[in-house]
């Protein structure tokens, strides 16, 4: 903003890292689309080397992760923190600093893995001489966003700050044990529990906490009501924070980790469900009287999907985390069905929705397209919900035929026409993103585009700072 | 349980740390009794595939290799080992027998903390997917020719295949470095686990 002297919020920062973080987020959909290709033996590149299929689904998984994900997390911290505390970040250069920084590793992780330098871990394949980089990043990152909190430390924090600064001790605590210790100094099964760590921390103590922290923020925001139970957050947060680390043996049931460990991460698995109930339960109770809103309000509607299917993954979770189940699914296209309802159905579908909520803030137009909007959600949800269905009956089918010693061969001919429906589903995925990103770009070249409930558009740029009422730690419906 | 020190003291540091100690420093601490072997200490002769592969390849072996002595193999070895990482190999197969659903009538002996105990699994490669097979029992499942064959093209072989063609593992249709590599390596998967082995890891009171 031109005339004010120090805003509140960077809104540059926020957009440019909407812009980087949908770039990324087409990379790694075309990544998962070709790999995809790759499975229904329709692969496009056989045989070179810079385009291997393995190189791909690495990209595929670091690229949505680091790319989509995180750009957009940090977009959502610029918008959010100083909102809250009424503080500014600490520095723009240093936002823009980070911006471009967190953009050259990204590059410089899809370079690295395309040219064969990968690192074994998984969701850490980010090549070794990076990762020292990314600490130093995600450091920065970390002091830019906790200045403003810790000027407002005093005060009894909203549930959002909660999950935050909670964020910024956990991300470099779990970056540098998962790529550090299993690379440098720990062997195999003692490494495997220390990958399952990260793993899951990756996941549950940064991803997960941004996304929670994010939804507490804009849920109240657009409801325009504080969120129902301020108990039942402390519930949320302290369960989360307690049972959600000690579950990260889950990702190598039945290996060669001392049974005590795999014993206890099954009950603390389950124990998170129980927790995320609480959380879930908070939500619809906040909406409650309010349903027909998901009806006329699109960033809404792909809020309260994401929760729906959060609800759902956390559910399935509580029974495949069963030894008993393990035995059948573990190693089969049930765990990327489950990880992509996750990933995409519940983080990367909030990150949407707050995209087409802040959008139009942020370039100062309406969405160009109302019927864009409703088909890009349409088509991507469509498409998913499809994908994890194919991907469960998948898996059980695999599972069951590995039980049963059947050639491995029998379990690539059955599992082909699942592939196909996949490689059709997430085609369909890309479509929609696509056509959201044609709207975002339409919105922002076409001023002047306005549907009729909205002001003129500088006006609504203007007033926005102020028309948007961050929700407080003293607010509650029930007490 | 709202203020600043509380939530990031008791939950980041707090939380953290009892996860780090309960899941991974107790296993950690459990295993440590089992002492980590260098490469050199592990692999104290060159295998017959490998040998075997300088007899079949004697040009291409000569060029990149040489003799098919011991430190050559473990060179090999390792270069084997990177480049399973480079290619994400690690994705398509899993490195552990799991002692459920008949994996040890499919694949062999069920895995056990011993035999990963050893820098060649610095980082481990135990993997999370299957879309082919698991590969830790992989030693002498099939000839090196095979396993030339399955490299440049895994059709010929398995016609249902959707592994992955690396046609980079060659020069024109004769292993390179990469391709003789990755065949010694996967030869090597599991060619430890001798009934001797085994009965001597359990012995130890490793796990099995
Ligand atoms: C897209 C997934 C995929 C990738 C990546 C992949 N493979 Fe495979 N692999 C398979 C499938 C499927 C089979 C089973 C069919 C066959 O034998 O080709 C297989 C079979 C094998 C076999 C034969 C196993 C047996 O006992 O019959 C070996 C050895 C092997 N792969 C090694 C590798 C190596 C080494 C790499 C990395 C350079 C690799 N694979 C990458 C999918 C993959
Ligand atoms: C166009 C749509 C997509 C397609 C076709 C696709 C395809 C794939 C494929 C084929 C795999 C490998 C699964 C395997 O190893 O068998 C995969 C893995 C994965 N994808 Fe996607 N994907 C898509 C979108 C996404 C999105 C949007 C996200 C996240 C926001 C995502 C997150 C992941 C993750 C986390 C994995 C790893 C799963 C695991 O290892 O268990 N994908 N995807």
């Amino acid at each position: 903003m031109p005339n004010e002297a120090i805003p509140l919020v960077d809104r540059k920062a926020v957009k440019y890292h909407i812009i980087a973080g949908f770039t990324f987020f087409y990379v790694s959909l075309f990544a998962g689309l070709l790999y995809a290709l790759q499975l229904s033996r329709y692969y496009p590149f056989p045989g070179v080397e810079l385009l291997s299929p393995g190189r791909i689904r690495m990209l595929h998984t670091n690229g949505v992760a680091y790319g989509f994900l995180f750009n957009l997390f940090i977009a959502a911290m610029h918008w959010i923190i100083p909102r809250l505390t009424g503080k500014p970040m600490l520095s723009r250069v240093l936002s823009h600093l980070i911006f471009w920084a967190w953009q050259g590793i990204v590059g410089a992780t899809a370079v690295g893995l395309m040219t064969g330098h990968a690192q074994a871990i998984e969701w850490g394949e980010t090549p070794v001489w990076i990762d020292p980089v990314v600490v130093v990043g995600a450091a920065l990152l970390i002091v830019n966003s906790a200045t403003p909190i810790l000027k407002v430390a005093k005060r009894k924090l909203y549930v959002t700050l909660w999950y935050f600064s909670a964020m910024m001790v956990w991300l470099p605590l779990t970056y540098v044990m998962g790529n550090f210790v299993p690379q440098y100094f720990v062997p195999g099964a003692g490494g495997a529990a220390v990958t399952g760590l990260y793993i899951h921390d990756l996941v549950g103590l940064t991803v997960t906490p941004l996304g929670w922290g994010m939804m507490y923020y804009f849920v109240p925001v657009i409801l325009k009501r504080p969120i129902w139970s301020h108990t039942l957050s402390l519930v949320g947060f302290w369960g989360l924070a307690f049972f959600y680390p000690l579950n990260g043996v889950h990702h190598f049931f039945w290996s060669p980790i001392p049974m005590y460990a795999q014993y206890g991460a099954v009950m603390s698995t389950i124990a998170v469900e129980i927790v995320v109930f609480t959380v879930i339960v908070n939500f619809f109770m906040t909406i409650r009287g309010q349903t027909d809103l998901l009806r006329s309000n699109i960033p809404l509607r792909w809020f309260y999907t994401g929760m729906i299917f959060y609800f759902t993954t956390c559910f399935q979770c509580a029974f495949h985390t069963t030894l008993t189940l393990q035995k059948i699914i573990h190693f089969s296209d049930w765990v990327p069905g489950h990880a992509h309802l996750v990933m995409l159905g519940v983080f990367g579908f909030w990150l949407i929705g707050m995209t087409e909520y802040l959008w139009p803030r942020l370039v100062g137009n309406e969405m160009y397209s109302r019927k864009l909007s409703v088909a890009a959600y349409w088509l991507s949800t469509g498409g998913l919900f499809v994908m994890f269905l194919d991907l469960l009956v998948a898996g059980v089918a695999q599972g069951y035929l590995w039980m049963n010693l059947a050639q491995w061969e029998k379990s690539i001919v059955l599992s082909m026409p699942f592939w196909h429906i996949r490689t059709f589903a997430g085609t369909g995925i890309v479509i929609g993103i696509l056509l959201f990103g044609y709207n975002l770009w339409m919105t922002a070249k076409n001023p002047g585009t306005r549907t009729a409930e909205s002001g003129p558009a500088s006006g609504r740029k203007a007033a926005d700072d102020n028309a948007e009422e961050a929700p407080s730690a003293a607010s509650s419906q029930a007490s | 349980m709202e203020k600043l020190p509380t939530i990031l003291l008791a939950a980041g540091v707090g939380c953290f740390a009892l996860a780090g100690i309960l899941s991974g420093y107790l296993p950690l601490a459990h295993l440590g009794k089992i002492k980590v072997k260098t490469v050199e200490e592990l692999v104290t002769e060159p295998s017959y595939e490998f040998q075997d592969l300088a007899k079949r390849y004697p040009e291409q072996f000569k060029k990149y290799y040489g003799d098919a002595n011991v430190e050559n193999y473990r060179k090999a070895l390792k270069l084997g080992r990177d480049t399973y990482i480079a290619e994400a190999c690690w994705h398509c197969h899993s490195q552990y027998v799991r002692p459920v659903s008949n994996e040890d009538q499919r694949f062999g002996k069920v895995s056990y903390a011993e035999e990963y105990q050893n820098e060649m699994f610095l980082p481990h490669l135990f993997g999370t997917r299957r879309v082919g097979p698991d590969l830790i029992r992989e030693s002498g499942k099939h000839g090196n020719d095979w396993h030339v064959a399955h490299f440049y093209d895994p059709t010929i072989v398995v016609p249902t295949s959707v592994m992955p063609k690396y046609s980079w593992f060659f020069d024109g249709d004769q292993p390179n470095q990469k391709g003789l590599a990755m065949i010694a390596y996967v030869q090597w998967l599991g060619s430890w686990a001798t009934p001797e082995a085994i009965a001597r890891a359990e012995a130890e009171g490793g796990q099995k």
